[in-house]
């Protein structure tokens, strides 16, 4: 592969307690993949992608994307965190979600415009999710909830994606729909690194995977790495998956 | 004394309209940086900061011996501040629940502050100064001064609030991604708890280290009840506690001088109880109109429905049927049936019944309907 590399990872060490979560993370990710974390509950996979965009410190190691550090390059990142991590009984509408989205790029004090809003709908439509824009978010369904934390990222007009298990809890023709966009976003040249749960679906969906359970398993092309001997030492059971060609 | 001449003695007398304005203007305050607290489920921070500002109040006393009530407040405040931010080091150091710390540091510093007040009180040349009006407040002591400072922070407070808007709203609901856009959430949080502190502090003298947290958290309650927009709760909040000030105030100084500041705190709570009540999308009772209703329109559609799909096996949908045969449908009762005759459904004669056209028409596009319906 002689391609940029989008988002590079050293030495990466992440602990809560003493007890590290992520041991020594060496990963690569390569520009215009799009990535599958797998690794079964506790793993780290969400520590992993708060690491990176600096909501948590880590204990050692760096992280840069596009050869510099986060920090400089925050413009470039877009995140879905997990749905489960916010109070969905807040009072606020679907529209008013997505177009923080737009806050990033407007920095301190300055206060959304038309420009924005417009940005805002124009996510929410992708999403399918227009005729919601006004709903207080709470009164709207878990893969609804799920499609308007994707339209805030994809406002966000990012070079990389990282998602917290954007397909958890979203019906089928839902999750057809997001696996839509997210392919979109690649062939337009971007990132998107996903935490997925769905073994199955993995080699039908994403062209590159990441084995993690607190140390890194392997990294690479899905169709040279995903293979029950990876699943086997990431999920310690005797893992089979019939991958269908 | 009635309400007219209530009202004149307000804009008159100079001691009740200080108290009247003192007590509104905290309600507002409190209600308004309440919101933020109730948001972020932190119920127990106003009652963490109050208590903690107590110890404050008596070692400045004991220091000082001053009986002045800002330079007792000034104590107040440093205590405030350092119980709230070791609340957030234990927090964010140990990661015990926010609640335990919260206990912790409150009766921690309540204990201590008690201790302090008792030994003060023990003191043979203590001009006792009055401190235990700190404990459950005395909104008469409040002169003009005091209502100054009230205002100014206030009004601080409001100009904070509107220029970092779109940052405390996006830090409430998700601050995780707010530190992702590079945010200094600390900064944030510092901002909005460092109000909430000094809020509290400024309305000890009234209403007391005991009481205080029910004016941050009340009428934030209740404000959530009636509107699902941050702005309009920030708002009505602010509003229900100026109101409870007024109300409460009005309540005690016509019913011999009871003492104000639980009356404010009961004002406050009869706006949280009728906002759990009648509000018109999460209050009890119209949840419980709206869950008869909805029963009853779904009965009456199902068993249309069910009438629709006998009638379909004729060529003529108006062709009668037995009643007899609706019986075997769960949920058909003659009051149904009644109701569907009424609309101009169904007709009736004798034991027979038929569908009309426009029943026909309604029970075909039933389906269609509530799907749509339902955006
Ligand atoms: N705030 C926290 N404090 C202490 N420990 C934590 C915290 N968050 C996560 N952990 C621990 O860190 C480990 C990794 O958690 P993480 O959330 O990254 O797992 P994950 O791979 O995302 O799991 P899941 O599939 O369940 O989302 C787990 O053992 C978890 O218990
Ligand atoms: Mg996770």
């Amino acid at each position: 592969m002689s391609k940029k590399i989008a988002v590079q990872i050293d030495d990466l060490t992440v602990a809560y307690n003493y007890k590290p979560v992520l041991w020594d993370i060496d990963l690569e990710i390569p520009e215009g993949v799009l990535m599958a974390i797998v690794g079964p509950n506790g793993a780290g996979k969400s520590t992993l992608i708060k690491s990176v965009l600096g909501i948590l410190k880590p204990i050692a190691g760096s992280v840069s994307i596009y050869g510099k550090p986060y920090e400089k390059q925050r413009s470039l990142v877009a995140y879905v965190p997990q749905k489960g991590s916010v109070d969905w009984d807040f009072p606020t509408t679907a529209l008013d979600v997505v177009m923080m989205g737009t806050y990033g790029s407007l920095g301190w004090i300055k206060r959304p415009t038309q420009k924005e809003k417009k940005a805002a709908l124009e996510a929410l439509e992708k999403v399918g999710m227009l005729p919601f824009k006004n709903r207080q978010i709470s009164q709207l369904s878990g893969g609804q909830q799920q499609r308007i934390f994707l339209a805030r990222a994809l406002v966000q007009n990012a070079s990389i994606y990282f998602m917290d298990e954007p397909f958890q809890g979203v019906d089928a023709s839902t999750e057809i729909a997001i696996i839509n966009i997210l392919k979109a976003l690649r062939k337009a040249g971007k990132t998107v690194i996903v935490v997925h749960h769905d073994l199955q679906t993995v080699p039908e969906y994403f062209d590159w995977v990441t084995f993690l359970n607190v140390k890194k398993i392997a990294t690479g092309p899905v169709k040279d790495i995903f293979n029950d001997d990876n699943l086997t030492k990431t999920y310690g059971i005797n893992y089979k998956v019939s991958i269908q060609e | 004394m009635d309400i007219t001449e209530y009202i004149m003695l307000v804009f008159t007398d100079y001691t009740l309209r200080t108290i009247t304005l003192g007590t509104a203007i905290l309600g507002a305050v409190t209600g308004m940086l309440g919101s933020f607290a109730v948001l972020r489920k932190q119920s127990l921070l106003g009652d963490a900061i109050s208590h903690a500002a107590l110890p404050g109040i008596a070692i400045v006393f004991l220091i000082t011996g001053a009986k002045d009530s800002n330079v007792l407040l000034l104590g107040a405040l440093v205590s405030g501040l350092i119980g709230t931010f070791w609340i957030r080091g234990i927090i964010s150091k140990t990661h015990l629940k926010s609640d335990t710390a919260l206990g912790l540091i409150l009766s921690l510093f309540f204990g201590f502050g008690m201790l302090l007040l008792t030994f003060i009180q023990k003191q043979p040349n203590a001009n006792q100064a009055g401190l235990d009006k700190y404990l459950f407040g005395q909104a008469a002591t409040l002169v003009e001064s005091d209502v100054w400072l009230m205002a100014i922070v206030t009004g601080i407070c409001l100009m904070i609030l509107l220029l970092f808007w779109k940052e405390f709203k996006m830090l409430l609901f998700d601050s995780d991604f707010t530190k992702t856009l590079g945010f200094n959430t600390k900064f944030i949080d510092i901002l909005i708890t460092s109000f909430i502190v000094l809020a509290i502090v400024l309305g000890l003298q009234t209403v007391g280290v005991v009481l205080m947290s029910a004016m941050l958290l009340a009428p934030a309650a209740a404000a959530r009840q009636w509107t699902n927009r941050l702005s309009v709760m920030v708002f009505l909040s602010a509003l229900f506690g100026a109101f409870s000030g007024v109300f409460g105030t009005a309540v005690s100084a016509s019913q011999n001088n009871l003492s104000t500041g639980p009356v404010i705190v009961i004002i406050a709570g009869v706006f949280v109880l009728i906002s759990f009540v009648f509000s018109p999308s999460r209050g009890l009772l119209f949840k419980q109109i709206r869950f008869i209703k909805n029963r009853r329109d779904l009965q009456l559609h199902k068993t249309l429905a069910f009438m629709f799909r006998i009638a379909e096996t004729h060529e003529n949908i108006s062709h009668p049927h037995s009643i007899k045969i609706l019986n075997n449908f769960q949920g058909f009762t003659k009051g149904t049936l009644q109701k569907l005759v009424q609309k101009n459904y169904v007709q009736l004669n004798g034991n027979m019944w038929s569908l009309t056209r426009e029943g026909y028409k309604t029970a075909s596009n039933l389906y269609n309907q509530q799907t749509e319906n339902n955006e």
